[in-house]
């Protein structure tokens, strides 16, 4: 069998050039990369040629929504595992908004074995923060920590934990087992029925406004409770210009507060809205130029950790409707590599060790997830994705791995392409194309023994 | 002309040109036989997915004058309400071969999807999205206007140097929206007056003045006045303390309107709320034009649909 020559193989990855720009070859065997140097010799080792291709790190998402149990004809966990692994992913925290929700153990533990079953990433789940995501009482997060997924993040992504006094309860709660809250930062009442950031636009067009000081409002409440509880924060999806200031202003002040923002809001801007394509809806809103490129700022200086990709699997007729009808969200794995080099590489911004920072080493840190984001190192895990930064492509439909076609890229020209992902030595995929199911199933039994 | 969904982005020409054919329209409702054979075995739908039955009457006579078939279908108690979707609706009426839609729609932009999405051949004539535009009040109005400046020789004026000032609901009033595009884009003055938290969080760009102040706009003479219905569900949501508060502050009160010209036109989309944004005396007085908005509206809807529906479809 192919598959069982490919599991025992070691890979020679020849000529590839690292994010500090030094080119070498690594050779991964046994879930390791066991050397790095020029002109290493892999005997009987499968030789893989990086020339002019970029390795980086496993990328690691804080943000994904695997829609798994629950919502699976918009996502299942092996297909958002694909999505992940086509993006150069290596692993995934799956949100807690599935169906049953994940706030048990028995739920996350779920989740945790069918990524395992899948192979193609690490699936950490994510834990809520409260019972049913309803914000009114705290899930069993010492349950969730203490199971086997091991669960350090927590949260109610899609909704805010917007009651000062639960809010405050769960950042203290969760330093018995050194989590973090990560928080969907938004004002419920500042936001009802909103449909899109706030301001010229939304005058015109008639949109009810979803305004910064919604975000902004909460996550300076939420900075002052974690200082004052001594508690870690995590901010999702940071989207206003804002919002970068309260964190900066927060971090200077010594807060354990940490932030993501989207590559889509890195990137696209409010106007796209006007033609009304609900592949544009998303929440947070998409916001005005001056919010992406404080948003950029705050990546390149640190104020934002991490960029997360906020993957928001979503079937065909949630979105083919009007505005208002239509589901929050997009899809962004398969894409979030390419638009992070459009949005803050190919501005001159970040380098590609800082992207090795904020899409590995970084959301491995804050999610406390071990075997992920330690570099490419000898003796590291062998977790890493093979990129063409040369390349340039028209964003479409085929390099979508995922179930749903919700990108906000389709016909966009987008620079750069994954062309390899090993993840616990393995080759998830190679020469662009995702390796199939049952190849990266059996090699998953065997590297976990 | 393909579709109609907003004043923003027509010209002054195209404006004018309607404004013209409603003044051929409205020749034909004088007339004893009040019908033209124009778009007969033409089918027009009236999809109204709100209740107004004012405008979904206005467009059901115009329609009918020119001998259209005509479709009324309310979103209300049929399947639209039990979940059915756009899409599943729009091309419901594409099968049953609709010429014609007239779309009144909660939301924004649903009449554009509409017109881009492919579910749907016909012509879409918005007849009021959500809180963003309704194009025909706006093109009645100006009708109005300009009907009353210069009566019998109106065909091919603009509305030039004419002041106008809008008041009430800005914030959520596709009849503000669709008047400041189409009356500026005809050469009148603008300016909104309104509570601070009904007027929009950002007119930059809007070619208007705005303000707080009814006394001072109403001291400044202008040519229109267009007060705006006030919701009762405004008040629910904290916008204004009260109707006496509002009514004191903005409405057209008799005192206020003592001090207008007398040739001041006094405007209303309707249905009017009497003593709350209008009193019975400037609603009934010679400068108020309420009544004859609604006899305008079937013209200028008649234009409309005359444009898009009569002849070849012209594709934009």
């Amino acid at each position: 069998m192919s598959s069982d020559s490919a599991a025992s193989t070691p890979y020679l990855i020849r000529g590839a050039t690292l994010a500090d720009g030094t080119r070498t070859d690594l050779v991964l065997a046994d879930g390791k990369i066991v050397e790095i140097g020029s002109g290493l010799s892999g005997a009987g080792a499968t030789v893989v040629d990086a020339a002019g291709l970029i390795a980086l790190p496993g990328l690691v998402d804080l943000h994904t929504h695997l829609r798994e149990p629950g919502f699976e004809q918009s996502e299942t966990i092996l297909t958002g595992s694909q999505a992940a692994a086509v993006g150069g992913f290596t692993s995934v925290f799956a949100m807690a908004n599935t169906s049953p929700v994940q706030d048990t153990a028995g739920v996350v533990d779920q989740v945790l074995a069918l990524g395992e079953r899948a192979g193609y990433v690490t699936v950490q789940p994510i834990g809520a923060v409260t019972v049913g995501l309803a914000g009114e009482r705290l899930a069993e997060l010492g349950a969730m920590a203490t199971s086997r997924a091991r669960v350090r993040v927590f949260s109610d992504d899609g909704f805010c934990v917007s009651d000062p006094l639960l809010m405050r309860r769960a950042l203290e709660y969760v330093k018995a087992f050194d989590g973090v809250v990560a928080q969907h930062s938004q004002e419920p009442r500042l936001t009802e029925k909103a449909q899109m950031n706030e301001g010229a636009l939304s005058s015109e067009l008639g949109m009810v406004g979803w305004p910064a000081v919604a975000e902004e409002s909460i996550i300076a409440r939420d900075v002052l409770l974690a200082e004052h509880v001594g508690s870690r924060l995590h901010v999702c999806h940071v989207s206003t210009a804002g919002s970068v200031d309260v964190i900066r202003w927060a971090k200077a002040r010594g807060i354990q507060v940490t932030a993501e923002a989207t590559p889509h809001h890195l990137l696209l801007t409010e106007d796209l809205v006007v033609g009304y394509d609900a592949r544009f809806k998303v929440n947070p809103p998409l916001r005005r130029r001056e919010d992406v490129e404080a948003l950029r700022a705050g990546l390149a200086d640190g104020t934002i950790d991490i960029v997360a990709t906020d993957h928001a699997p979503h079937p065909v007729e949630a979105k083919d409707c009007e505005w208002d009808a239509a589901a929050n969200g997009m899809v962004g794995l398969e894409s979030a590599l390419s638009v992070v080099h459009a949005a803050v590489v190919n501005t001159g911004l970040l380098d590609w060790t800082d992207i090795a920072r904020v899409l590995s080493s970084s959301p491995a840190r804050i999610g406390r997830l071990a075997g992920q984001g330690q570099g490419l190192l000898v003796g590291a895990p062998a977790e890493l994705t093979l990129y063409d930064p040369a390349a340039s492509r028209a964003f479409e439909r085929g390099n979508l791995a995922g179930r749903s076609a919700n990108s906000p890229y389709l016909a966009m020209t987008l620079p750069g392409r994954v062309l390899a992902t090993f993840h616990r030595g393995y080759a998830t995929v190679l020469d662009g194309a995702l390796r199939p199911v049952d190849e990266i199933a059996a090699l998953e039994e065997r590297t976990h023994g | 002309m393909r579709h109609l969904l907003s004043t923003k982005g027509m010209s002054r020409d195209e404006a004018i040109l309607l404004l013209d054919i409603a003044e051929d329209m409205a020749d034909v409702a004088n007339r004893e036989v009040k019908k033209l054979p124009t778009l007969r075995g033409k089918t027009v739908v009236n999809l109204f997915f709100e209740d107004s039955t004012r405008t979904r009457i206005s467009f059901e006579a115009a329609a009918k004058r020119l001998s259209a078939d005509v479709i009324n279908f309310s979103a209300k108690g049929s399947s639209v309400s039990k979940g059915e979707s756009l899409k599943d609706t729009a091309q419901t009426l594409a099968a049953m071969g609709a010429d014609g839609v007239v779309i009144r729609h909660p939301a924004s932009g649903a009449p554009h999807v509409l017109a881009e999405s492919g579910w749907i051949d016909a012509g879409i004539i918005n007849a009021g999205d959500g809180t963003h535009e309704h194009p025909t009040q706006a093109l009645l109005d100006a009708f109005t206007i300009r009907r009353r400046l210069h009566q019998g020789a109106a065909r091919g004026r603009d509305l030039d140097g004419v002041t106008v000032t809008i008041v009430g609901d800005i914030l959520h009033s596709r009849v503000a929206r669709s008047n400041l595009w189409l009356l500026t884009t005809l050469g009148a003055h603008v300016s909104l007056i309104a509570p601070p938290t009904l007027l929009p969080m950002d007119m930059s760009g809007w070619p208007a003045e705005s303000g707080f102040d009814l006394d001072a706009a109403i001291d400044a003479g202008p040519d229109v006045v267009m007060m705006l219905r006030i919701q009762q569900e405004r008040m629910d949501a904290a916008f204004f303390p009260n109707s006496r508060e509002y009514s004191r502050r903005w409405g057209l009160d008799d005192e206020r309107f003592g001090r207008l010209a007398p040739t001041t036109i006094v405007m209303h989309p309707g249905p009017m709320n009497r003593g709350l944004e209008i009193s019975s005396a400037a609603a009934d007085s010679a400068g108020s034009t309420v009544r004859e908005q609604v006899a305008n509206g079937v013209s200028v809807r008649m234009a409309a649909l005359y444009l898009l529906l009569s002849g070849d479809r012209e594709d934009s």
